[in-house]
């Protein structure tokens, strides 16, 4: 046994003779304990691929196939596949371009003057992109990113016809991409394609206003949800070529709600919220952009007798505004900001996420009117509200103010006596 | 007799060492490669494409490979446009980076202020990028590396499950540039031994172009759509990582010769084919 020990497993000795046996057998060992190391090892490896493996179909389960790409077919033989052959031409004509101009721009709430020009002209539109902090209410801050450095961005008017060579840039110090989308564009993506910049880049792209109309514009880069919840939004008016009618005041009044990672009102720099976004719960619902944009020094002012119109865009990003104000009824609507004054004497009327509403009324007694979204807990909880102080002298025929106060005691009350 | 028995003795211990050391040696080759300096192992695994192609459905396999610790810093772009005189930006050449190439860079050799030697660089362009890498010896990551090692958290190699990460993730997009960048190694460690992944710059890609396949195929044209317009919830097979819809919205921004103030980079290299993951 002692033999077989030295012999075979214990080092050897200067005047031991089996120096080969010795080291054969410690190779074979060392060499037996690697392959079952190695076998341990592969073992381990295999289980970590088929937990990778499980987890992968687990998570192919998780995000099985989206519905877009199962659907059955839906085009069943009556639609005729469309072919560039079937183009012709358009029926409208291209007005031509006479001179050329830079767009007068305004920030919220002020417009731009009438256009007064008789004909088309190719119009210059500078906008840049930047991602800043501001107040959205006393106390409040959150990163907005803009148009303009502001929110609502800036108001763009041109006339039918115009050619628009519209120029963005994204600031050098933005952490993302930008990008922006016209609803007054005709073509692919309303120039988002066309639009996509890294910061410290610029891009152009030209336009025609074909149609007239009152028109959001939005950042549209991935993910828009958020661009769009972070600020990235304001108006282009397209003003018929015939202009609007003559009006004493024009303002420019835009809708948009915010996520934030606090309540109403929470003092500090809050940030996105996203699940309050995917649920459509927002902290805030306000005009151009912050809680009394529109009140104390900013309210609008008119005085009795003047016509007032009102601009009206809603940014979004989910919400639609019923928008009303109170202790007014709006002569004339021109609807979901289509160029037709369609509809008189309208109470509220509804501007959808992305979309758009011209109002115009006369004011007839002096005194505080309160702009609304009269989903009414926007307005008193969530910031939905501004004014119009309109001035002049009191029209008692019209509205008399308080007549009397006076105790009321119900009958059955007075009976009981 | 007691000669014998130490002699025993020693010779178990010798060989439970050989066999401890040969079990460690193959436990620790499992789970973490011995990395080049200032690299980290990051083992095989899937990556889930965000926007995916119909005919590509299936997660990529991610090989094994090193990642470098942090983004390359100012001072190590110092030393590589001293020995790169035609990468020094007077000396650019306008086809591999814009005019906006090191720009906070106060002159060729000159990074400025001492204290901003361990910030990341940025303003460099996706050709500096690489060259850099090759000067190293050394590749830029794909973007299946960069965003498998990018969806790790401190404690998971996947963390994309833990609403606390995606949180930070999206807060840290969502706060505005500072005026010059904290020192790499400021923000957190992530499972693989990576730092400031989230939460301190962008990095390049080496396949940053591919990230949106752009053509006028049909399928392009729907890969725009998921991109532009609103429906990007179902393309996107993790509606939820607003953080990577960020990162391809960038990606899809970019040139070869951009350079943007918030836009670094680190490298990466494979893992020698000897590995025992090739075993």
């Amino acid at each position: 046994m002692r033999r077989l020990l030295s012999n075979y497993f214990l080092p050897p000795t200067p005047d031991d003779p089996m120096k080969k046996t010795y080291r054969f057998t410690s190779l074979l060992a060392v060499l037996l304990l690697i392959a079952a190391s190695a076998i341990l090892f592969t073992r381990c490896a295999s289980d970590d691929v088929s937990a990778t493996e499980a987890k992968a179909s687990e998570s192919s389960e998780m995000t099985e196939t989206p519905a877009e790409y199962t659907v059955r077919p839906r085009i069943r033989g009556s639609v005729t596949p469309a072919s560039a052959k079937d183009a012709k031409p358009n029926s409208f004509e291209l007005p031509p371009i006479e001179g050329e101009e830079v767009a007068t721009i305004t920030y919220a709430p002020e417009v731009p003057p009438p256009i007064t020009r008789t004909h088309a002209s190719r119009v210059k539109v500078e906008m840049k992109v930047t991602e800043t902090i501001k107040e959205r209410a006393d106390g409040v801050n959150y990163t907005f990113w803009t148009f303009g450095d502001e929110v609502p961005g800036p108001f763009v008017r041109v006339r039918e016809g115009d050619l628009v060579e519209f120029t963005l840039h994204n600031h050098p110090s933005s952490k993302v991409p930008h990008n922006i989308d016209l609803h007054s564009v005709t073509g692919p993506g309303g120039g988002a394609e066309a639009t996509l910049i890294a910061p410290g880049k610029s891009a152009t792209f030209e336009f025609r206003a074909l149609s007239p109309g009152l028109y959001v514009y939005h950042c549209a880069t991935a993910p828009v949800g958020l661009h769009v919840a972070n600020g990235m939004y304001g108006l282009i008016l397209v003003e018929p070529k015939e202009g609007l009618p003559a009006v004493d005041r024009e303002y420019y009044v835009m809708q948009s709600e915010f996520y934030t990672d606090g309540d109403f009102m929470e003092k500090g720099l809050r940030t996105f919220n996203q699940e309050k976004a995917l649920q459509e719960i927002p902290d805030y619902v306000v005009f151009n952009g912050a809680v009394n944009a529109l009140n104390g020094d900013n309210a609008l002012q008119a005085a009795v007798g003047e016509t007032v119109r009102l601009f009206l865009g809603n940014g979004g990003p989910n919400l639609t505004s019923s928008f009303h104000v109170i202790g007014e009824i709006f002569d004339r609507v021109y609807t979901e900001g289509g160029i037709e004054a369609n509809q008189r004497n309208v109470q509220t009327t509804a501007i959808p996420a992305g979309g758009s509403a011209m109002v115009e009324f006369e004011v007839a007694v002096p005194g505080a009117y309160k702009l609304v979204d009269h989903a009414i807990f926007r307005a008193f909880n969530k910031g939905a509200v501004g004014t119009l102080n309109v001035v002049g002298p009191e029209n008692k025929e019209v509205f008399s103010g308080r007549t009397s106060l006076e105790d009321y005691r119900p009958a059955e009350e007075l009976s009981s006596n | 007799m007691n000669t014998l028995l130490l002699r025993l003795l020693a010779g178990s211990l010798l060989l439970g060492g050989v066999a401890l050391g040969a079990l460690l040696l193959t436990a620790a080759s499992s789970d973490t490669e011995p990395a080049p300096p200032g690299m980290v192992y990051v083992a095989e695994g899937t990556y889930q494409p965000l926007f995916k192609n119909p005919e590509e459905s299936e997660p990529y396999t991610v090989k094994p490979f090193f990642l470098q610790e942090t983004a390359v810093t100012r001072a190590d772009f110092l030393a590589f446009v001293e020995d790169n005189p035609r990468w020094r930006k007077s000396n650019i050449a306008t086809i591999f980076a814009d005019e906006q190439y090191l720009k906070d860079w106060p002159s060729d050799l000159d990074f400025g202020p001492e204290e901003l030697a361990n910030t990341p660089v940025t303003n460099v362009s996706w050709h500096a990028a690489r060259a850099y890498a090759d000067w190293r010896g050394m590749r830029l990551p794909t973007t299946a590396e960069w965003e498998r090692a990018a969806m790790a958290s401190a404690t998971d190699a996947d963390g994309l499950g833990d609403p606390d990460f995606l949180r930070r993730l999206s807060e840290w997009y969502s706060q505005p540039a500072p005026p010059s960048w904290p020192d790499v190694r400021s923000t957190a460690q992530n499972y693989w031994g990576a730092w400031d992944m989230h939460g301190l710059v962008w990095e390049w890609v080496e396949d940053f172009n591919t990230a949106l396949v752009r053509g006028d195929s049909r399928s392009d044209g729907d890969m725009d759509r998921v991109l532009y317009c609103g429906s990007g919830s179902i393309g996107a097979s993790d509606f939820q990582d607003y953080a990577a819809f960020l990162r391809y919205g960038l990606r899809s921004g970019l040139q070869a010769d951009y350079t943007v103030s918030s836009l670094g980079f680190r490298l990466a290299m494979d893992v020698p084919t000897s590995s025992p993951d090739d075993l």
